[in-house]
């Protein structure tokens, strides 16, 4: 496949390297130095221009191109670079937006069955931080969370507490949980495939597959203190904090929200009628102390630098906040902010990222999740009926496919399975498969 | 930037275009004398009072061509707004005394008196019963209210006045004059009940002419609707005269009737139906207009009107078991209610809702009920309509906004960072508007009380015994417009055995009541002429 890459930062980037060992990649920057380190970083052809120019774009042979992914910066910019690759090219495009309400247009004009914008897919990178983060907050301990199967099927990566009673004991052991699989143990830069003897370790991250209330209560189970969040405390009134107040309000919470500027508080105050909007600084410590956020079960820091929400969601952890997450600007800081103790550290460049390589590959599979930078991937596909693994036992399948794959969930006429070695694959089921990077491609094809 | 005025050379450097101000009010005046030909018309079918109707409206017509002359073609700026609508209030409810002074005193030598012995002979008292007339409020001087004393057509005038002041003669000049399609807005917006006016149409004129159209359509149903039961037999009092001179009268929430016993008059059939009417006159008539553009549900969901019917209904549900447990005496007009269902549910209800909306209609002598009853009505004498709807007092949309701003202080005192915006039905309350509210409010309080202590004084002054309840009573009804108020002022009494200064006062607080004070008040500020 043809693929036109557009903005070479750190989405278009890490687009262009994971794509470009299985598509051809052409990456346009305006940026000459960009363009340079992207030539002899990753196997891509780097143009200097501008993408929104047809000149550019036919440099990089527009018309042959079968995607084209932009992902600049600056959302005007990226629609502009779908329309005009349009004007030669029948590509699938790609935008990258970061204010939602492009994001409502699009989808407003999709609904209605139109086309909108030249733009074919449009990933909206602060709601989707938003919602990821919403979403993680949800189930206790949780680092990742994706939903399948119209949401019938859930997949959560969850850190393994020292303390927990898990921890220390075989797979067989801690499998009890009937509609749970675990599909695998990634420890340090390892993946490890669970076995019966397979024996959980403290800070393993472990991956399951399964109902949904299961793996919830999987969660609370490792760690028994925490509880559905209720109480929940967002710093900074940005478009993330916003949009994750807004979801936390459709979810029936009432979060509260700190945001230093008077104007956007008022704004913010006006637009979410159930959050309490505080207009304070959130690293004062002497605020966060008279508004009790110690006893907030989830804080979120989504302010405008990463070292502030650094210092808020570790300020309001040790005033005894249970679960924080913060919104990290410069993706390379994810593994060092929760190594100094914040829970989860979310990059909406990196998960715009994800969402956009994950849509690239839903030409077999349904739904994609990224696990761990991209090592392993979490995929649902529907058995074709004329697939050869029609009528064979799941033991037996597990035998003719790589090591790694691990059959997570069967979804058959709207209910979940929980796949033992004697279910038989039926045609029309669709099954939520963990299966490592290498093997991704060879999978899909063999299901 | 407000060019300075520079007139003919004069030095004074106002701010403020007097001239063409007043050839505004002058066009509205010329206008008024084109509606005097109503109660002309009665005039000539009831034979009395032909020449007078016919002197007043040339004598209007050539006031109004007068202060025309002022400015051929007059340019409306912010300032002059207020001029134009407090001066235009002031300019018809004098003008309006025309009718009753030449009916009371002819001219020597030429016209023989039609009303000799009319209480309105008194300048004074004619200005009082004209400016309760055009400010709807309904209180009234006449001790005698019969048409031996007053003809058909003076007293139809009487009624004309607060029809011609209900929905507003401001929004009625934009309506018809194309002049003010520059500035209309401004006008109706100072002129307008409530916290301001919401454009229904893209020209000011359409929205002005819709208001006045939604207006007329209630009034002509009321009227024939209360002729109807007439017909049919339910309402032997109420003919066509009554019908009309009652329906003139409900939607713009005046008061006044021809009747010396107001709804009392009539039979138990027509209470009921006016109640309604005074409900739709205190409700804010853009509604209506949503109603009619295919938007029904925005009526129940406007957090006023919810507001507003509750009020009522409380009030009337209170007031109700009062009445039924014996409140009032078994009275004349009104008759028994202690142990009466029907007619305590109807006392109460007619009361309630003609004191909410400030209609000042009455079915029952509510002086001799006990304290009790009274002071409840006393308390709804301040609710008063809703904004946008022809009634007077503060305002159900204020009182809705102030309660919820002392629960934000509330809420701020344990909280000091949380921002909180005032909503009103999901609507955000711009804070600018909130002070305005409170401002509002505050004055209307002071202005109350300040008020009182007046005409208690005032009438101490002259020797007349004039308890704290009858002059805050009499107050609290000017001011909001209501008319009737308790003592010697009620629904059967009147405001005659007043000082001349007080009820000086009281024209002055009617006036400045049907404005909302802050229109009329900025005109005795420096500020506002000057700099």
């Amino acid at each position: 496949m043809h693929v036109i890459v557009v903005g070479a930062g750190q989405v278009g980037s890490n687009i262009a390297a994971s794509l470009a060992d299985t598509h051809d990649v052409v990456v346009i920057d305006t940026d000459g130095e960009r363009v340079d380190a992207l030539t002899y970083d990753i196997d891509v052809l780097a143009i200097e221009g501008d993408g929104a120019a047809l000149d550019t774009l036919r440099e990089a042979s527009v018309s042959e191109a079968d995607l084209l992914i932009a992902s600049t910066d600056d959302d005007e910019t990226n629609v502009v670079v779908c329309g005009t690759a349009k004007v030669e090219s029948d590509a699938f495009t790609i935008a990258r937006v970061k204010r939602p309400q492009y994001l409502e247009t699009w989808e407003h004009a999709v609904d209605a069955g139109n086309e909108a914008l030249g733009v074919d897919f449009m990933v909206c990178s602060d709601l989707l931080a938003a919602r990821t983060m919403v979403e993680v907050m949800g189930v206790p301990t949780a680092q990742d969370v994706k939903s399948f199967a119209d949401g019938l099927c859930r997949m959560a990566e969850f850190k393994i507490p020292a303390k927990s009673a898990v921890a220390g004991e075989t797979v067989s052991e801690a499998d009890r949980f009937p509609g749970l699989t675990f599909a695998a143990v990634i420890r340090g830069e390892e993946v490890v495939v669970p076995r019966g003897d397979t024996v959980l370790e403290p800070e393993d991250d472990l991956v399951v597959i399964g109902r949904p209330d299961e793996v919830e209560a999987f969660g609370a189970a490792l760690a028994p203190d925490q509880t559905n969040p209720e109480e929940v405390v967002i710093f900074g009134g940005s478009e993330i904090g916003y949009q994750a107040a807004r979801l936390f309000t459709e979810q029936g919470l009432s979060p509260r929200l700190v945001e230093r500027d008077p104007d956007r508080a008022r704004w913010l105050a006006e637009q979410l009628p159930s959050v309490t909007v505080m207009q304070h600084d959130a690293s004062d410590q002497e605020f966060l102390e008279r508004e009790n956020v110690g006893s907030a079960d989830v804080v979120i820091a989504a302010l405008e630098t990463d070292q502030g929400n650094l210092l808020a969601t570790l300020l309001a952890k040790r005033l005894g906040a249970d679960r924080t997450a913060a919104v990290v600007d410069n993706g390379e800081f994810t593994d060092l902010f929760e190594a100094v103790g914040v829970d989860v550290a979310i990059s909406p460049r990196r998960v715009t990222a994800e969402e956009i390589t994950r849509f690239t590959r839903t030409r077999y599979a349904e739904t994609v999740s990224i696990i761990e930078d991209d090592r392993a991937e979490i995929v649902e596909l529907e058995v074709d009926r004329d697939s050869e693994v029609v009528g064979r036992r799941v033991a037996d399948l597990a035998r003719d496919l790589p090591e790694s794959v691990v059959i997570g969930s069967i979804t058959r006429d709207g209910e979940l399975l929980i796949p033992r070695g004697e279910t038989t694959i039926e045609a029309g089921d669709h099954l939520v498969v963990f299966v490592e990077e290498p093997d991704v491609d060879a999978v899909t094809a063999a299901l | 930037m407000i060019p300075l005025v520079s007139d003919g050379g004069t030095d004074w450097d106002l701010r403020v275009d007097w001239r063409a101000s007043l050839a505004v009010v002058g066009s509205v005046l010329q206008y008024l004398s084109a509606t005097l030909v109503l109660p002309l018309t009665v005039a000539v079918i009831y034979g009395r009072d032909v020449v007078t109707f016919a002197l007043a409206a040339l004598c209007t017509l050539l006031v109004g061509l007068a202060l025309g002359r002022l400015d051929d073609e007059p340019e409306i700026g912010n300032r002059e707004g207020f001029l134009i609508v407090a001066a235009t209030w002031l300019a018809v409810s004098v003008v309006g005394t025309v009718p009753y002074l030449l009916a009371a005193h002819g001219i020597p030598g030429l016209l023989a008196p039609t009303s000799p012995g009319s209480a309105l002979a008194d300048p004074v008292d004619a200005l009082f019963e004209s400016m309760s007339g055009f400010t709807t409020t309904g209180a009234t001087v006449l001790a005698d209210i019969s048409f031996d004393t007053h003809s058909h057509a003076i007293m139809l005038w009487r009624q004309l006045t607060q029809w011609l002041g209900g929905m507003g003669i401001v929004v009625l000049a934009v309506a018809i004059l194309p002049e003010l399609s520059v500035g209309g807005a401004q006008l109706m917006d100072a002129e307008a009940p409530g916290v301001g006016i919401e454009k229904l149409t893209p020209r000011i004129a359409e929205t002005a002419r819709v208001l006045w159209l939604v207006y007329l359509a209630f009034t002509v149903a009321e009227i024939l609707l209360l002729y109807g039961l007439h017909l049919a037999g339910f309402a032997p009092e109420m003919g066509a005269y009554n019908a009309v001179a009652h329906g003139l009268t409900t939607l713009p929430t005046g008061g006044f009737s021809p009747e010396a016993d107001s709804i009392a008059a009539f039979s138990a059939v027509v209470q009921w139906v006016v109640i309604p009417f005074m409900v739709v006159a205190g409700t804010n008539f853009a509604l209506f207009w949503h109603v009619v553009s295919g938007e029904p549900r925005r009526l129940f969901a406007d957090a006023e009107f919810r507001g507003y019917l509750g009020i009522m209904a409380v009030l009337t549900a209170v007031l109700t078991g009062l009445l039924f447990t014996g409140t009032a005496p078994v009275l004349d007009l009104g008759g028994a209610t202690q142990g009466v269902a029907e007619n305590s549910l109807r006392q109460a209800a007619f009361q309630v809702v003609s004191i909410v909306t400030t209609t000042g209609y009455a079915t029952s002598d509510f002086v001799q009920w006990d304290t009790s009853g009274q002071y409840l009505l006393l308390f709804a004498m301040f609710v008063g309509g809703s904004g946008g709807s022809t009634g007077g007092a503060v305002k159900i949309v204020r009182w809705l906004v102030i309660l919820k701003v002392v629960r934000r202080e509330l809420f701020t005192t344990v909280h000091p960072d949380a921002v909180r915006p005032i909503r009103l039905g999901g609507t955000v309350i711009d804070e600018r508007a909130i002070h305005g509210i409170t401002g509002f409010t505050l004055a209307y309080v002071l202005i109350f009380f300040v008020a009182t202590a007046l005409v208690i004084v005032d009438a101490g002054r002259v020797g007349e015994s004039l308890t704290l309840f009858e002059g805050a009573g009499g107050v609290a009804a000017t001011l909001g417009n209501v008319g009737p108020a308790f003592g010697g002022l009620g629904p059967f009494g009147n405001y005659a055995a007043l000082p001349a200064t007080s009820r000086l006062l009281m024209v002055f607080l009617m006036w400045i009541g049907r404005l909302e004070i802050i229109p009329v008040l900025v005109l005795l500020t420096d500020a506002y002429w000057r700099s």
